[in-house]
């Protein structure tokens, strides 16, 4: 066994793909062990949000008279034109993945944007609903009223509310900040046909935190308007 | 002896200054760092624990004030559990032993594991602060509403720490179940993969699903105490028990992310000093996927008398007998494996006795507690403290001790001496039985755990329990003390000085700092001792 | 008294034989199976060691039918521990069905007992000889748990719900009555003792305090918060009629139903419009804040007292429904 290795120098010599670290054997190794993490974090992203949805669950059957109530008080409207703009932007960002894989920088780089732009649309609609909140004085904790028989249950839904939706958008900043990372890498041309992964990965985060919202929207918006609006 | 070879550039030596240690990306360092960081909590979670003992030596509270001694107990165990049960084994030895046992060159994302050591260090620094403010009342558990609405200690911030140390161990989680998928040397099947690897990949299974939910829990408590949310406040209609179920869906599993690689450590040193292959290699490998996978299913036995209904009560006890089962049948594996071995007594085969005599107590005693009958009785008394110590203690930690004193050649390329290393296992096997076992009888007569004064008639138990932890205090020091001495004036390892099997041992002690001169081709299973001609070096 | 070294607790209730037995039973199994592999380890240890290091093992992989047998074997031995155990839970949670009924409070750091014939005490609880005793209780603030090791039994303390525990004693004399779910500061503090005395005496005891019994006083309440202008006992109140509903199944506004139980009872005097009774309308204030918990207590005692004079047309059909899921616990 040749005892010792030069430091330093590249322990595997010769021109290996730029993006290709030095402890995988392959670009596609590389690329295998990226999807896989990226999966396995959603998995454990999964179970974050489960905590809050099982308390969501637990007091929506104890207590579905408050959750009608407070659910009731959220402007079905904004929530709706934010669930429209996060699906478009899993379009626009189907479609960075897509002109990545073709090798398309330029388009790329615009359906990134778009996509930015949607996400930071959805935060800016956020932002206005919890101002409104905020005024209403919904907000839990000491300053928080709210008339009617259910006051306290409404409380906690209220908490919830805030816990799963400021939550969401939580992942919304971190998925906006990521996305400007990718963006500015696409631009600066380190993507190709034969690497693109952080382009592909940011896709599934990017994905997921919109079907996170897919379930969010009808179980905090939705609880008992059929019987309102029928 | 022939001439050991000293490999000119290892990972120690390849650069030495302080940035180079804080920016390595070398997962055998970030274990090394792991340690460091982890030995000083194990420090001081053994003071606030001396404190405890120190404070029960008399049934008055006389040694400190109630309120002081409830922020003893609870620094003890976050300090205890977090940074040191949970990290323990897995990010200390599973780091720096496992992409070697693999043939890999790293973990799959190197930068991600220098991240997950700062965020425990950033997650240390939190709780750390709580601590120089006073410090937390609440016990380990936070249990609300106490933790949400009442106490004025410093939950908020220790709470944070505890939720950024999850992100640690969730992201050391991912980064082994995807090195373990995708990072194997050639040949390395999954049927040649050594236990303590099997053991990681359950563990990481386990921190992956468990620890999110802990940290989203532990999140709720903050906004409770921060924003005066209520999603546990009884006053609103809030759930304080509903806390519990939360609580427990991870802390119960993280038990076995404190167990199971302990127990990978003990299939490893058993095989290396019988010289044999594991017995019922499989069983041994399955049944870690069986308590990961059952230890989600048993968290509600932490809650018989919380006035969940006796039905729930039942099914939950019956899960708890069946992951006793897997458990059952790693010891029974561990024990045929000596048969007919060729048993060579060195310190970490000392220590893994250790472990076997204490794991099973702290098992079978698992079974007073899941009895349903016995738990109404037993709940949230000394028996239950002695129980869990057992496990944890006499399990994790000796378990962790047996893999330092196996994996130390390799790690610092220096030997310790194997009569001190016994001496020691025996002081800590005999003080810790001391310390906890006479807690088993007090649990049974009834004393209450957390409790700061106790009737007289408890004290001579807790005085001998007392006295045992300043015998289970001096075994610790000469561990310390001879494994630094080592350090200077050990004498040269050698790549394999257990002749063991194992890549691990197919590269220089310390390793190359890329582990492995080149990529190593596997063509045979993990303990093939009998194949093999065993010559001294 | 300081009774040299215990190593075993005093046994003074039915249970706490029940309990032992089994915990014998267990020790046993468990005693032989640690000195099992403790013995084959050593002797493997001994009679296998290699002062070399050099030698190699027998070349054995493992065995099928062992495993089965060690995967098996203790699988039905858990089971014979799991089946006695469940049976034991079940007479420590299942109360017989005539109790002496004591009420208990406890909040930091104290517990007060409220007898129903009026008698209060802190701290303090006195039970007669040989009488299944109930004890029903609530926190006031946190988590705490009564628990009495010489009678086996304990339960969490759980603020917004009932828990109980009940006993027989065997023994007169004075036992330990401990808090066990921490609660803070003083947690070791909240203690106490358990005085079982001889029936005669405890009649004594008890007709030495006076004052109202607690159903006296819930009715004084009743009266007092005007409960009585709208539950009228015929039904033709604003409110529902309340006698004989005790125990009963009710059907609610929000088309469930609930069994009317301490725990239905208090959230209705406290948080009315949460679980309103079908046909009625949501026009009870809320007496939260008006009435402690030994009040609600009380008031409890006395609708439980309210005697079913007769079949009430307001009963509906749909009680009969199967297994309402009760209160939320």
């Amino acid at each position: 066994m040749p005892n010792g290795i030069v430091a330093g120098a590249d322990p595997h010599g010769h021109g290996h793909h730029p993006a290709l670290q030095h402890h995988f054997q392959t670009l596609d190794q590389q690329h295998e062990a990226s999807t896989l993490g990226m999966w396995v974090f959603l998995v454990t992203e999964v179970m974050f949000f489960g905590g809050l949805l099982m308390a969501y669950l637990l007091y929506r059957v104890w207590y579905p008279e408050a959750w009608a109530e407070g659910s009731l008080d959220l402007d079905i409207r904004l929530g709706g034109f934010n669930t429209v703009v996060l699906i478009a932007s899993s379009l626009t960002m189907a479609l960075a993945v897509r002109a990545a894989q073709t090798g398309a920088q330029r388009a790329t780089v615009r359906w990134l944007l778009a996509t930015m732009v949607l996400g930071v649309t959805f935060l800016g609609v956020k932002v206005i609903e919890y101002a409104e909140k905020f005024e209403l004085h919904h907000v839990p904790g000491a300053n928080f009223v709210y008339e009617g028989p259910h006051g306290r249950q409404v409380e906690i839904f209220f908490s919830l509310y805030f816990g799963l939706t400021g939550l969401h958008a939580l992942h919304m900043i971190i998925g906006v900040g990521l996305l400007s990372v990718i963006t500015w890498m696409a631009s600066r041309g380190r993507f190709s046909t034969e690497w693109y992964t952080p382009v592909e990965i940011s896709g599934l985060y990017w994905h997921f935190v919109d079907i996170v919202w897919i379930f969010l929207f009808p179980l905090l918006y939705l609880v008992d308007r059929a019987h309102h609006f029928a | 002896m022939t001439t050991i070879v000293i490999p000119r550039v290892n990972y120690l030596n390849v650069k030495t200054t302080v940035a180079s240690w804080l920016l390595t990306r070398d997962h055998k360092r970030i274990g090394v760092m792991y340690l460091v960081v982890v030995a000083l909590a194990f420090f001081l979670g053994s003071v606030f624990a001396a404190g405890v003992r120190i404070e029960l030596t008399t049934p008055e509270g006389d040694f400190v004030s109630a309120d002081t001694y409830n922020r003893l107990f609870t620094m003890h165990a976050v300090f205890m559990v977090f940074f040191v049960l949970i990290p323990v084994v897995p990010a200390i030895l599973g780091n720096f032993v496992m992409p070697l046992m693999i043939g890999a060159k790293d973990v799959a994302f190197p930068t991600l594991n220098l991240l997950s050591w700062y965020v425990f260090v950033t997650g240390f620094l939190f709780t750390i602060a709580a601590l120089a403010l006073g410090g937390v009342d609440t016990g380990w558990t936070f249990y609300t509403p106490y933790s949400s609405n009442v106490s004025e200690s410093n939950v908020l911030l220790a709470g944070i720490g505890i939720f950024i140390t999850g992100f640690s161990s969730i992201l050391t989680g991912l980064n082994f179940m995807v090195t373990i998928h995708r990072m194997r040397a050639p040949g390395m099947t999954w049927f040649r993969l050594p236990l303590f690897v099997w053991a990681l990949y359950a563990t990481s299974l386990v921190m992956i699903l468990g620890t999110p939910v802990v940290a989203i829990t532990v999140g709720m408590v903050a906004l409770e105490r921060a924003f005066g949310f209520g999603i546990f406040d009884p006053r609103l209609g809030g759930d304080p028990v509903l806390f519990q179920h939360l609580f427990w869906f991870y802390s119960h599993p993280a038990v076995y992310i404190m167990i199971l690689p302990p127990m990978g450590v003990i299939s490893e040193v058993i095989a290396c000093f019988s010289r044999k292959n594991v017995f019922g290699y499989s069983f041994v490998a399955f049944s870690s996927l069986a308590i990961a996978v059952f230890g989600f299913l048993v968290w509600a036995h932490h809650l018989f008398v919380a006035g969940i209904s006796p039905y729930s009560a039942m099914v939950f006890s019956f899960l708890s007998f069946a992951v006793a089962i897997p458990s059952a049948v790693k010891t029974f594996n561990w024990t045929a494996t000596l048969y007919k071995g060729a048993i060579w007594w060195r310190a970490p085969l000392m220590w893994v006795f250790g472990f076997l005599g204490l794991f099973l107590v702290g098992g079978l005693t698992g079974l007073f507690l899941a009895s349903l009958g016995l738990d109404v009785h037993l709940h949230d008394t000394y028996f239950v403290v002695a129980h869990f110590h057992y496990i944890m203690v006499g399990g994790a930690i000796m378990g962790f001790f047996a893999g330092l004193h196996f994996w130390w050649p390799k790690m610092t390329g220096r030997m310790y001496s194997d009569g001190l290393a016994t001496v020691a296992a025996l002081l800590v096997f005999v003080g810790f039985n001391l310390t906890f076992f006479p807690q088993f009888i007090l649990g049974y007569l009834g004393m209450p755990r957390r409790y700061h004064v106790y009737p007289e008639e408890f004290q001579v138990l807790n005085v001998l329990s007392s006295s045992g932890a300043s015998v289970l205090a001096i075994g610790y020091s000469l561990v310390a003390i001879y494994l630094v001495y080592s350090l200077f004036r050990g004498e040269r390892a050698g790549a394999n000085p257990w002749l063991a099997t194992g890549l691990e041992w197919k590269t220089e002690s310390p390793p190359l700092p890329h582990n492995f001169p080149e990529t190593p081709i596997v063509n045979e299973g993990a303990y093939e001792y009998s194949k093999r001609e065993v010559k001294v070096a | 008294m300081l009774p040299g070294i215990p190593l075993f607790p005093e046994q003074a209730s039915t249970l706490a034989p029940e309990v032992d037995n089994l915990y014998f039973f267990v020790t046993a199994v468990t005693a032989f199976f640690a000195l099992l592999v403790v013995v084959l380890v050593l002797i493997f240890a001994i009679k296998y060691r290699d002062r070399t290091g050099e030698r190699v093992g027998a070349p054995i992989t493992g065995s099928i039918p062992l495993e089965l047998g060690w995967t098996i074997v203790p699988f039905f031995i858990a089971m014979a521990i799991f089946g006695w155990a469940t049976l034991v839970f079940f007479h420590i949670v299942r109360a017989p069905d005539q109790t002496l009924e004591v009420y208990s409070t406890g909040k930091r750091w104290m517990w007060r007992f409220q007898h129903i014939e009026g008698q209060g005490e802190i701290n303090e609880l006195h039970v007669p000889l040989g009488r299944p005793v109930k004890v029903i209780f609530t926190s006031e603030d946190v988590l705490h748990a009564i628990y009495i090791p010489a009678f086996r039994v304990k339960a969490d303390a759980i603020p917004g719900r009932y828990s109980s525990i009940w006993f027989t004693p065997t023994r007169a004399g004075e036992y330990h009555l401990f808090c066990a779910e921490y609660c803070g500061t003083k947690h070791s503090g909240m203690i106490g003792r358990v005085v079982v005395m001889e029936p005669n005496d405890y009649q004594a005891w008890l007709s030495g305090g006076g004052g109202l019994s607690m159903q006296a006083r819930g009715e004084q309440l009743f009266q007092q918060f005007g409960c009585a202008s709208c539950h009228l006992p015929d039904g033709s109140g604003r409110g529902p009629s309340l006698a004989g509903k005790y125990r009963s199944e009710e059907s609610l506004a929000n088309g469930t139903t609930v069994t009317v139980d301490d725990t239905y009872i208090r959230e209705s005097v406290l948080t009315p419009q949460m679980r309103l009774v079908a046909g009625y309308q949501p026009v009870m204030p809320t007496f939260q804040g008006q009435v402690n918990e030994e009040g609600l207590m009380s008031l409890i005692e006395y609708i439980k007292s309210l005697p079913s004079t007769r079949q009430t047309a307001a009963a509906p059909a749909a009680a009969a429904v199967a297994a309402a899921p009760g209160a939320p616990r």
